[in-house]
């Protein structure tokens, strides 16, 4: 499935109650639809989604936070599923987009590309539930019955990129945008 | 000259974690670290008013303490000066470009109790305040009782300042 396509059916689905917390070009096609103000955008390293979602579940229990990480950044923090389970977080959607390759870096492919099992490994962990889709028409039939479900939960995504969007970088590192999210994260 | 007394008293785990407490921390990130381990981390766990987070490497604990601070929640991460190195990257980007109040309490495991960090026999010591001062990072040695009083100041001021702080505690913390 085309990447910017799942990620717009995600921006139908959910509230704008809802943290966003996203990577890399997941990250940057989501902005393309829209930015919200609850979109946490500065992870600072990569690897780090997942562990901030984390910290955003635990100290927000009232929202839903939605992770929406790369598979070459997961691996580089593979052990926060591990850390995620223990802690356990029911408002916490772990959404993995997985397309083989450390995409902007210049698309070279991830070690074993294709073949690491994402759900397989978040369940071993722990996690309390976990999907696969290859399809945008399964996913989509299926986002609001995940969403209903207690976390942590991960969804991984076979995805092929989809429309190019611009790489705004100076935008998600800046005090701006920080600013925006810590705003709106505090006003109620 | 070794920086330090052979008289060696220890700071206090007890008065380390009523600190924390009284600067409104709710959250302690760790990976286990042989100096705090018995002092710190075990009554940790025990203690029902602060959260434990188990993690499995130490940078995760820089973007779980960067991500609670935005709505104001307070927490520390706890570790050994290993996974202190292991984690500069994650401080650099999340806790100094991002200007974020990460608290951290790094044990100096194979630091001699007599003497000083930077008079370490231990290269891996050795190296922690340099490297801290090369970064510009604000820190605190946590070596004799009467150290330990100025930590809730110190975490106070960091989330009123939005920047680092890192406490280095050469000791163990013993139970008293």
């Amino acid at each position: 499935m085309r990447r910017d396509l799942a990620l717009q059916v995600l921006a139908r689905t959910i509230h704008s109650r809802d943290i966003v917390v996203a990577v890399y070009q997941a990250l940057f096609d989501w902005l393309a639809l829209g930015p919200r103000e609850l979109d946490y955008v500065s992870t600072g390293a990569m690897g780090q989604a997942s562990s901030h979602g984390l910290g955003l579940a635990l100290a927000s229990p009232g929202r839903r936070v939605l992770v929406f990480d790369g598979d070459g950044s997961l691996l580089m923090n593979l052990g926060a599923l591990a850390t995620i389970a223990d802690a356990s977080p029911p408002n916490l959607w772990h959404f993995v987009f997985a397309n083989g390759t450390y995409e902007v870096n210049g698309a070279h492919p991830l070690p074993a590309a294709g073949r690491v099992d994402f759900a397989a490994i978040a369940l071993a962990c722990g996690y309390r539930s976990t999907y696969r889709f290859n399809e945008l028409s399964e996913f989509e039939l299926q986002l609001a019955n995940i969403l209903d479900q207690q976390g942590p939960l991960l969804v991984e995504l076979k995805v092929e990129p989809g429309e190019f969007f611009p790489r705004n970088y100076p935008y998600i590192h800046s005090a701006k945008a920080r600013e925006r999210f810590r705003t709106a994260l505090n006003r109620n | 000259m070794t920086g330090l007394a052979t008289e060696t008293p220890h700071p206090s785990g007890p008065e380390i974690i009523r600190q924390l407490k009284a600067a409104a921390v709710q959250f302690v990130a760790a990976v286990p670290d042989i100096v705090t381990s018995e002092g710190l981390l075990w009554p940790i766990e025990r203690d029902p008013s602060l959260r434990l987070l188990r993690l499995s490497r130490e940078d995760e604990g820089i973007s779980i303490c960067a991500a609670m601070s935005y709505n104001g929640t307070r927490a520390v991460l706890l570790m050994q000066q290993t996974g202190l190195m292991d984690s500069l990257n994650a401080i650099r980007a999340i806790a100094v470009d991002y200007h974020l109040p990460i608290v951290m309490l790094v044990g100096l495991q194979g630091k001699e109790p007599h003497c000083l960090p930077e008079f370490s026999s231990a290269y891996g010591v050795r190296i922690v305040i340099p490297v801290l001062e090369s970064m510009n990072l604000r820190y605190s040695l946590i070596e004799m009782p009467e150290h330990v009083h100025t930590i809730r100041r110190q975490i106070d001021l960091c989330y009123r300042k939005s920047r680092p702080h890192i406490f280095l505690i050469g000791r163990a913390p013993n139970l008293q």
